[in-house]
Parts: C-alpha cells; sequence; structure tokens
C-alpha cells in the first residue's frame, strides 16, 4: 500500500475531491465569505440566483452562498467533533472487552451497546436538545452518543481476531500486560478499520446534524446551517425553489464525497479485494 | 439450548429495566411543567397547583416510576396529560399510520434491493453493477426529507398525483390512504434500499466465493441453480438481521418524514407530546420502541444461535 | 318560544329548499393548532376557543365578528344604580345537545365553577369581582359584584366564560355539550374534529350541516393542504409569504383581518441593563419596524407604538415617538453608559412572527452595538424559563388576549413593569362604567407604558386566512381566538 494505490483507486480521487472542496468552503469561510451573513436586508430579499448574488439571496436578504459556506463549517465541525467522541470513548471499550472477552466486564460493555443502539437516536436526540435546549454541543452529543457503540463494536470485532494471532501470544508469554498489548499491538492494527468506519460516521453524522437542524434543534440563529435552510426554504419551496436546491446539493455531494473516499479506503486497506479488483 | 435462551432472556430483561429507569430519569428532567403549559400565560399560582393535583404530578417521583412500570406491565400505558385520554389509545391510534408505513416503506426497499443486489453481485463489475453501486452510492447520500420535500413539489403540488400531506384516515378508502402514503414510503425506503441492496450484494458476493458453491458448481448444477438453491439462502441471513432492525427503526424513525407529510404517526406524536410536556406519553411511547428494537435484536440472536451452534458458546 | 322554533322551522326549510341543487353544506377547515381537550373553561389553549367557541358552547353574552359585545344566551340585561347589581334575562327554550333545559341554575354552576377555590379556569381574573351568583327563577340570574366593573359583560364574553352544564361536566374533555349551533361528533386525536348541524338550536340554524376542522402545524404542511383543496378554508394561515401565490389563484380568496394581539419584544424591566429606561428607549429606536414587519409577516402587520389594538377607537397611534432611528439609539445608549453596548439573550417562542421576527431584530440591535445570544424555546420551555422564571432580556411574544393593558398594572407580571401610578390608573379604569371617561383613562394608560418604553411595540399581528372562492361568511377579523361557522355557507 503506497501513495500509488490511493492515486489509482477513482472512487478515492473523486471522494477526496469533493470532500476537499467542501472542506476548503468551510476554511476559507473563517477569512472572508462574498457577502456577510449576519446582517438582513429586507429590500433585497428573494433575489434569484444571478451576479453579484450567484446562488441568490434568502427571505431576510441574505447571501444564499455566503450562508452555504459557513454552514459547511457548521456541519463538518459537528460531525468530526461527534465522530471523535465516538473514538475516544468507543475506541478503548472495544479494546478493553476484546481483551477481556468472555468476562462480565465484556458483558456489561456490549450489553450497554446493544441498549443505546435500541433507542430510537433521532428521538433520544430530541430529548437531549430538549433538556439542555437547542445549540451545536447538544447536537454534537446526541449524534456523538451513538457513534460510541459503533466504534466500540467495530474495534472489539477487530481485535478479537488479533488475539488469537501468534505474535500476540508471545507478547503475552513475555509478561506485556493486557493494556500495553492493546495499545502497542492490536490498536495499530485495527486503525486501518477505524479509519474506514471514521468516514462513515462523519458522513451519517453529517445527515443527522442537517436533520436535526432541519427540525430545528441544531445551532441557532443567526448561524446559518444547511439543514435549517432547507426548514426555512419549505414554505418557500413552490417561487423559490433554488432556495431549497442549494443547501440540499451541499449535503449530498459532501456526504457522497465522504462515502466514495470510504469505499475507497476499504479496497485500498484490503489486500484480498485489491487483488481481485486488477 | 435452553441454556442460552435462558441467558438471552435475562439479559432482555435486565435491558428493558435499564432502559426504562433511563427513559423515566431522562423524561422527568426535562424543563417544563405539563400544568403550567396547559394554563398558559394568564394562569394564577394556585390554578396550576388544582391542576398538578388533578393530574397526579404531586406525588414522589419513585412512586410514579413504578405506577408507569406496573401499568405497563399490565398493558396499561397510563392517561396522557394534555388529551386525558388513554395512551394506549393514542398509541394505537398512531399505529394504523406508522405501522402501515413502515411495512410499505420496507416492502419498496426490499422489492428495488433484492434484484438490484442480486443483479449487481452475479453481474459483478458489469455496467449493471456499475450503476447500482453508483445510485445506491447516491441514495444513501440523499437526505430523506429534502427528496421528500422535492418529490412533494414535482408528484403532489405540480402533477397532483399523490396527497401534499396528511392522512384521510382508513375509512376514507384504501386507495386515499395509500395515494397519502405512497410518497412517505418512497422517502422512507430510498436510503434503506440503498442499504438494503448494498448489504444484498456484498452478502452474495461473500457466499458465491465459498467453498460449497464451488463444489455445487463442479457437481454439475447450472450457475443459476446454485444461486437459487444455495448461495441465496446463505446470503439471506444478515440481510434478514438489516430488515429487522430498519423495520424496528422505521417506526419512529419516520419522524422528520412525519412532518415533512404532516402525517399524524407515531413519530409526531412523539415530538408533540414532547413540545407541550406530555411526560407520560414521551415514556411511553419510547419504552415501546425500544422493547420493539430489543426484542428485534433477542429474536435474531435465537436464529442465529439456532443457525449456527458455536455461537451459543462463543457470545 | 313556539315562534321561533317556527320560524327557525322555517328558514331551515328554506335552506333545503334553497340548497336543493347541490350547493355544498360540509366545510373542512384547517387549523395550526389540535386543542388539548374541548373544555374552553379548563385551559388556556387558544385552540380549544378556534373549535368550540360559538360553534359548540355559548356564554351570556358573546363576541361579534368586529370585537363587539352582543347577547348570547341573555336576551337582555338591567343594572342597578351602583353597579354592583346585574339581573340577566336568559333565552327561553334553550336545549343542552344531550337533551337537558338549558336554566338558571347552569349559569350559577358555571361561574361558581369557574371562580372555585379549586378552579382550573386559566383567566380566573375574569371573574374576580364576582361576589354571588344567584338564580331567581329558571330564565333570571342576578349577579352581585364587590366592586362596579366597565369590563363585566366584555368578560362574559371570553371563552372561558362560556355556559356548561353539571349533567355533562364529567366527560366535557372529551364530548363537549353546549347550547351552540353544532353538536361535537367526533375527534380523531392528532388529526381533525368534526361537528354536526344542532336540529334543535335556539337562534338561525347554520347553513353548513357539518365541519370537519382539520389540524396541520407545519406551515408548509399548510400550504400544501390549501392547495391540493384537502381542506376548504384555512384560518390563520400560518405562512405569509405564500399568500401572494393564493392570492393570483381565482380558487382561491385570501382574507386580511386584524386580531388583538400586539406583538411586543418583551422587556425584563427589573434586569439591569433594561431597568433604565434610556436603555429601554434606545432599543424602541434601535427597531425599525416596518423592515420587521415586511421580512417576517411579507408585510402582513400595523405598527404599533403601544401596547393596544389599533382597530380599536380608543387606540392612540404613538409610533411617532419610537421611530426608527439607529443614531439616536446609540446615543441613548452612550448617554446610559454602554458606549460599546453590551450582551444580552433573546428568547424566542416557536411561532414565526417570533422566530423569523428574532433574526432580523437581533441584526438591528447588533447595529447600535447590542448583541443577542438567540435561543429557540418551545412553548413549555418559554412558559418555564421566561414567563414563570423571568429568566430572559428580551423576548418576542403577541399578546392575543382581548383588551389586555391590565397586565401593565401586575408587578409580578413576566416583563415586571413596576408603576404605582399606571397601578391605580387601572383599578380606576376598572370601576368606572362612563364610556368617555373610560376612553380618556385608556389613552392614558397607552401614553404611560409608551413613553416608559416598557416594552418594544412592533406590529399588531394581521389575521390571516385563505378560503375557497366560493365560501362567503368566514371571519376575517379575529376579536377572539373563535372559528365561528354559523354564518358561513357555499354561495352555489
Amino acid at each position: 500500500m503506497n501513495a500509488a494505490h490511493f492515486l489509482r483507486s477513482r472512487s478515492f480521487m473523486l471522494g477526496l475531491i469533493l470532500t476537499l472542496i467542501f472542506v476548503f468552503a468551510a476554511l476559507i469561510s473563517f477569512l472572508w465569505t462574498p457577502y456577510e451573513i449576519d446582517g438582513v436586508d429586507i429590500p433585497n430579499k428573494l433575489h434569484a440566483p444571478a451576479w453579484p448574488n450567484l446562488l441568490g439571496t434568502d427571505q431576510y436578504g441574505r447571501d444564499v452562498l455566503s450562508m452555504i459556506m459557513v454552514g459547511a463549517r457548521v456541519s463538518i465541525a459537528v460531525a468530526l467533533v461527534a465522530v471523535t467522541i465516538g473514538m475516544v470513548i468507543g475506541v478503548p471499550l472495544g479494546l478493553a472487552a476484546a481483551a477481556k472477552k468472555g468476562t462480565w466486564w465484556d458483558e456489561i460493555i456490549m450489553r450497554g451497546n446493544d441498549l443505546v443502539f435500541a433507542f430510537p437516536s433521532l428521538v433520544i436526540a430530541i430529548l437531549i436538545t430538549a433538556i439542555f435546549g437547542a445549540s451545536a454541543i447538544n447536537a454534537i452529543i446526541a449524534i456523538g452518543i451513538f457513534n460510541i457503540p459503533v466504534f466500540a463494536r467495530i474495534t472489539r470485532g477487530g481485535a478479537l481476531s488479533l488475539w488469537e494471532r501468534d505474535y500476540i501470544l508471545s507478547a503475552r508469554v513475555a509478561g506485556k500486560s493486557p493494556a500495553r498489548i492493546s495499545i502497542e499491538h492490536i490498536l495499530p492494527n485495527v486503525m486501518n478499520l477505524l479509519i474506514v468506519q471514521g468516514t462513515i460516521q462523519f458522513s451519517l453524522g453529517i445527515l443527522a446534524e442537517a436533520g436535526l437542524s432541519f427540525v430545528g434543534l441544531g445551532v441557532q440563529p443567526p448561524t446559518p446551517s444547511w439543514g435549517r435552510m432547507l426548514a426555512d426554504s419549505q414554505t418557500l419551496v413552490y417561487s423559490y425553489a433554488y432556495l431549497a436546491l442549494f443547501p440540499g446539493l451541499a449535503i449530498v455531494l459532501t456526504v457522497l464525497g465522504l462515502n466514495l473516499m470510504g469505499d475507497g479506503l476499504r479496497d485500498i486497506f484490503d489486500p484480498k479485494v485489491r487483488k481481485s479488483r486488477t | 439450548m435452553l441454556r442460552y435462551i435462558l441467558k438471552r432472556l435475562q439479559a432482555l430483561l435486565i435491558s428493558l429495566v435499564v432502559a426504562s429507569l433511563v427513559i423515566f430519569s431522562a423524561v422527568e428532567i426535562v424543563p417544563g411543567d405539563p400544568a403550567s403549559f396547559m394554563l398558559g400565560i394568564n394562569a394564577q399560582e394556585d390554578t396550576i397547583m388544582a391542576l398538578r393535583e388533578q393530574l397526579g404530578l404531586n406525588v414522589s417521583l419513585t412512586q410514579r416510576y413504578f405506577t408507569w412500570v406496573t401499568g405497563m406491565i399490565q398493558g396499561d400505558f397510563g392517561t396522557s396529560y394534555t388529551y386525558r385520554t388513554p395512551v394506549s389509545d393514542m398509541i394505537s391510534e398512531r399505529m394504523v399510520i406508522s405501522l402501515p408505513l413502515a411495512i410499505y416503506a420496507l416492502t419498496l426497499s426490499t422489492l428495488i434491493a433484492f434484484p438490484a443486489g442480486i443483479i449487481a453481485a452475479t453481474r459483478r463489475g458489469s455496467v449493471a453493477d456499475v450503476s447500482v453501486m453508483g445510485v445506491t452510492q447516491l441514495g444513501v447520500a440523499i437526505p430523506n426529507f429534502w427528496f421528500a420535500m422535492l418529490m412533494v413539489v414535482v408528484f403532489a403540488i405540480n402533477l397532483r398525483w399523490f396527497s401534499a400531506g396528511g392522512f384521510p384516515g382508513w375509512d376514507a378508502g384504501f386507495f386515499a390512504a395509500m395515494k397519502a402514503l405512497t410518497l412517505p414510503a418512497i422517502a422512507l425506503a430510498l436510503p434503506q434500499a440503498s442499504i438494503l441492496a448494498r448489504v444484498m450484494r456484498s452478502s452474495l458476493l461473500d457466499t458465491l466465493s465459498e467453498d460449497f458453491i464451488r463444489t455445487a458448481r463442479a457437481k454439475g448444477l447450472t450457475r443459476r441453480q446454485t444461486l437459487w438453491r444455495h448461495a441465496l439462502r446463505n446470503a439471506l441471513i444478515p440481510v434478514l438481521t438489516i430488515i429487522g432492525l430498519q423495520f424496528a427503526f422505521l417506526l419512529a424513525g419516520g419522524i422528520i418524514i412525519e412532518k415533512v407529510f404532516f402525517l399524524p404517526g407515531l413519530g409526531q406524536l412523539i415530538f408533540q407530546a414532547i413540545t407541550q410536556r406530555d411526560l407520560i406519553v414521551v415514556e411511553s411511547v419510547v419504552m415501546l420502541l425500544v422493547f420493539a428494537v430489543i426484542l428485534v435484536n433477542f429474536t435474531v440472536d435465537l436464529a442465529y444461535g439456532l443457525a449456527d451452534p458455536r455461537l451459543r458458546r462463543s457470545r | 318560544m313556539s315562534l321561533r322554533k317556527l320560524t327557525t322551522a322555517v328558514s331551515m326549510a328554506a335552506l333545503i329548499t334553497g340548497t336543493a341543487h347541490a350547493a355544498q353544506t360540509d366545510i373542512t377547515v384547517g387549523l395550526q393548532l389540535e386543542p388539548p381537550h374541548l373544555d374552553p373553561t379548563s385551559a388556556a389553549a387558544g385552540a380549544i376557543d378556534q373549535v368550540v367557541y360559538s360553534n359548540i358552547f355559548e356564554g351570556l353574552t358573546r363576541f361579534g365578528s368586529d370585537g363587539s359585545v352582543n347577547p348570547g344566551l341573555a336576551s337582555s340585561w338591567d343594572i342597578s344604580e351602583d353597579g354592583l347589581t346585574w339581573t340577566f334575562h336568559l333565552v327561553e327554550g334553550v336545549k343542552f345537545h344531550d337533551g337537558t333545559d338549558f336554566e338558571a341554575t347552569d349559569v350559577v354552576f358555571s361561574l361558581d365553577r369557574a371562580r372555585a377555590e379549586d378552579s382550573v379556569n386559566a383567566q380566573k381574573a375574569l371573574f374576580e369581582g364576582i361576589e354571588s351568583v344567584d338564580a331567581v327563577d329558571a330564565h333570571t340570574v342576578k349577579i352581585t359584584l364587590s366592586a362596579p366593573n366597565g369590563n363585566f359583560l366584555f368578560n362574559l364574553a371570553w371563552g372561558d366564560a362560556v355556559i356548561v352544564a353539571p349533567e355533562s361536566i364529567e366527560t366535557i374533555t372529551t364530548k363537549p355539550v353546549g347550547t351552540g349551533a353544532f353538536t361535537f361528533a367526533n375527534w380523531v386525536q392528532g388529526d381533525a374534529i368534526t361537528i354536526t348541524r344542532n336540529a334543535d338550536y335556539w337562534g338561525d340554524a347554520p347553513a353548513l350541516e357539518s365541519a370537519t376542522f382539520k389540524f396541520i402545524s407545519e406551515p408548509s404542511a399548510a400550504f400544501n393542504a390549501v392547495m391540493a383543496e384537502d381542506v376548504d378554508a384555512f384560518s390563520g394561515f400560518p405562512a405569509p409569504e405564500n399568500l401572494a401565490l393564493f392570492e393570483a389563484d381565482p380558487r382561491f380568496q385570501v382574507l386580511v383581518g386584524s386580531t388583538e394581539g400586539e406583538t411586543i419584544l418583551s422587556t425584563n424591566n427589573k434586569m439591569p441593563p433594561f431597568d433604565n429606561v434610556k436603555v429601554r428607549e434606545a432599543l424602541a429606536h434601535a427597531i425599525d419596524r416596518q423592515a420587521i414587519i415586511d421580512g417576517a409577516m411579507f408585510g402582513f402587520g400595523t405598527p404599533i407604538g403601544t401596547h393596544f389594538a389599533p382597530h380599536n377607537p380608543d387606540y392612540v397611534d404613538l409610533t411617532g415617538g419610537s421611530e426608527y432611528d439607529p443614531d439616536k439609539a446609540r446615543a441613548l445608549l452612550a448617554e446610559a453608559g454602554f458606549a460599546d453596548g453590551f450582551t444580552t439573550t433573546l428568547k424566542l417562542p416557536p411561532p414565526s412572527y417570533a422566530r423569523r421576527g428574532g433574526e432580523i431584530i437581533a441584526a438591528q440591535l447588533r447595529d447600535v452595538g447590542i448583541e443577542t445570544e438567540i435561543t429557540n424555546l418551545e412553548w413549555a420551555q418559554w412558559l418555564e424559563e421566561v414567563f414563570r422564571g423571568k429568566d430572559f432580556g428580551l423576548t418576542i411574544v403577541s399578546h392575543t388576549e382581548p383588551f389586555d393593558i391590565g397586565i401593565y398594572a401586575r408587578p409580578e407580571y413576566y416583563f415586571q413593569y413596576d408603576n404605582a401610578d399606571f397601578q391605580a390608573l387601572m383599578d380606576d379604569l376598572t370601576a368606572e362604567t362612563d364610556p368617555a371617561k373610560r376612553s380618556e383613562m385608556v389613552a392614558t394608560a397607552q401614553k404611560t407604558i409608551s413613553g416608559d418604553y416598557v416594552n418594544g411595540y412592533l406590529f399588531q399581528l394581521a389575521s390571516l386566512s385563505v378560503a375557497n372562492a366560493k365560501i362567503q361568511g368566514l371571519w376575517a377579523n379575529a376579536p377572539t381566538q373563535a372559528t365561528d361557522l354559523t354564518g358561513v355557507s357555499w354561495t352555489d
């Protein structure tokens, strides 16, 4: 596996390009957007896409392109932090469950996982925001919680097969503690799995953030978010279809980019698939 | 085997108890008092206290938890604070929409996903395979509520083929009801079908590369015969697991779609109940949904246990 | 009584023959909010009145579509010299929907229930001055007040003061039994309520045989339902941005009227820096009302400068005292010691006037140096945090109760305006029965709160309805929350 493998994977490259477009849009938005997004300009409301408002203006006269750029940074930030939460908590749990396989410790972790899985995620997200109020942080928590069991399970699954390997056995014989083995030998070897899953959870996070904002439970105004832009466009869509079109496309393209990247990475990391492809 | 079942059953019960505790405490700390919500901004403090008394909100938390749990065991989900009707009636009223909708969506998704997945797997690398993979990739990426909005504009407002929202009730006739449920079902089915088709494809590919398939082919069965007699049956297990879980989630997962189409289903009920602080309804409905998922998991576990004796020991 | 019955029968017969060539006699009316239950005397929900007021339940007096107070179940009344004893003469021959007679004892029961110790009436204050309610005979009721009350007939017209029967009180929340022109038929919770014509109605029979109220809370779904003709009319249409589309469509008519809803930027008068009148004055000048009406309501709404409905004859236009002038606002802030501005909270309840208006106001305030942290709240949270907890700097809400300037005399009320002179003025107003003097006092009251810049006065909420072009008799105005269908009919 080297750079050539990455370059040769068409889906990876396509996904990478799509994703980078939005990442760059998000980064640029910190420094510059075509227009200010926190000022309202009622006389300029609802202009159809044309120069100088390339993607038109919304019902408050704000520039849609600028809002999509800032919305990108909200979506990406929320999803990224939620994935990080899932990994930081889920991976150690998964490693511990695998190391203590068959004990009550393993049982509690895995049953706890099942339990989280059993909760309808959106309902819980609504509950969380009802309790703590709607905000970006609470959206992150609501999405992040459901990432924990995903990473715990995938880590455990990957780790279990590794524990049977000879070199792990010899490490145990050499007197290394399970914790040390987990960190030194298991973790690096499940990293590929985690990166692939991380990309997928990232894309799911973007969708989840959009859904929460759509029902009004994501970041709060005046900060724009793709989901809320869509929700705001709902009653205007018949006369001003572009208001619904562009934020929707932004979501689809970002999620598509991440998924393609994930697929590409899976192929690149998995030598079996790689061989059969060529 | 019996020991295995008992062990799973024990886990199921523990899960339910923990879930009920989590739900109850989560819902009870939601800020906002049902009584003051109902009486609005001109209400006086003593009026609010009188209503709290009427609603049975003035007893201790533990007492309320046990009343709730023991009630549920006997099939009594309590009485809604806002509507003052039994919660179980409200749930069954919503179920006549949510359940058919979930079944409809699942049927659509299965009808699309099975052929797509099978074609993609058997003609790996072909144009058909590439397009199935492409379309499903897109299907997973499109937020279903956005897709729903666009469908409403085209098919309900412009073409007037389907209802734009609302549900006329089953009394209005099967056709009218289907007219209202079709667009939501398609919106719900889109990502599910995409996922299912992909699972179907990869699961079938895995089975097709296994030894017993090669043996079957070596024994002189045609490709088609091998596919139908051996491969499909074995590839179906992971697919059925996904279907089971999708079904449980479709019941409540339609919450955003129900909002877009304004369907008075279970999802809307929860959303409404949370905003109205109808705590007893929130608790009971969430518990019911969790119960459904746990039950599906339990059944899947049992099925796996039956199919593969090794699992009984390892899990 | 027999004469009335006869005329009713005749007019009904005329109606039936007149409608023989197939004018529609049923209607589906869209409403945004579903009532929690159907007892208007035990919850604040305007949604209850939207369905039952005047259709199912009636009071001694009733509101007309222009906000006037007219005779209802009481055909006339006498007032004693001292203004303390009111004798109401009830309409005879009225029956409740369950067949029981409407009599003086029902009035005694209803009013006693509303003002009782354990009453859960949301507007208990309406009945505060009542000393006693007595049945003189079957059709005469004597109500004794502790002090003269110029608002009394008005108070009795509220949905919270309708007459209910002791026989059916147990089931009133789900099977309301009143004296109105329609009887309750069916309720599919989460969806619709159906009412049908009351054949034994004491007054003029309604043209409609049955009516269905369909509850559609999402503005986009409301638009879809009207456009697809799933509903024949939508009362209180929640998406003003779409009204132009309906106006352009010959299938529909758009009704724009007035409501009693003063939409205000409520300000926490006890919380620094809003305890400083200069800061509140700065707020008033920082706000561009017209931009809010255009941006949030798409042009529908009347600017107001005080807490009073512009369509009321006693209204005083005070918008000039708080004209949009950001420079003046900045200067006032500097004078108050906030040259660099400050940060406060802006908590918004769900209606779109609040959510959209909030975004616009936040931008306008930012322009003069006031930063706001916006929080969107559900009603339950808003009631808890803002209304009861008084934990807010600013909020936007429409006060939809008619003639509610009296809330400024309640220092504990959530915006916490405490002015002894104003409180005395309100006490005098309640006791005053001379119309000319009342007008004068009401004008003083309006000027006082406007001059104290208690809240930011934005606009009077417009009543927006869309209906099939062939429907007539719908109320354009909303003097109270009601969808009075007694005079509604199809034209062909």
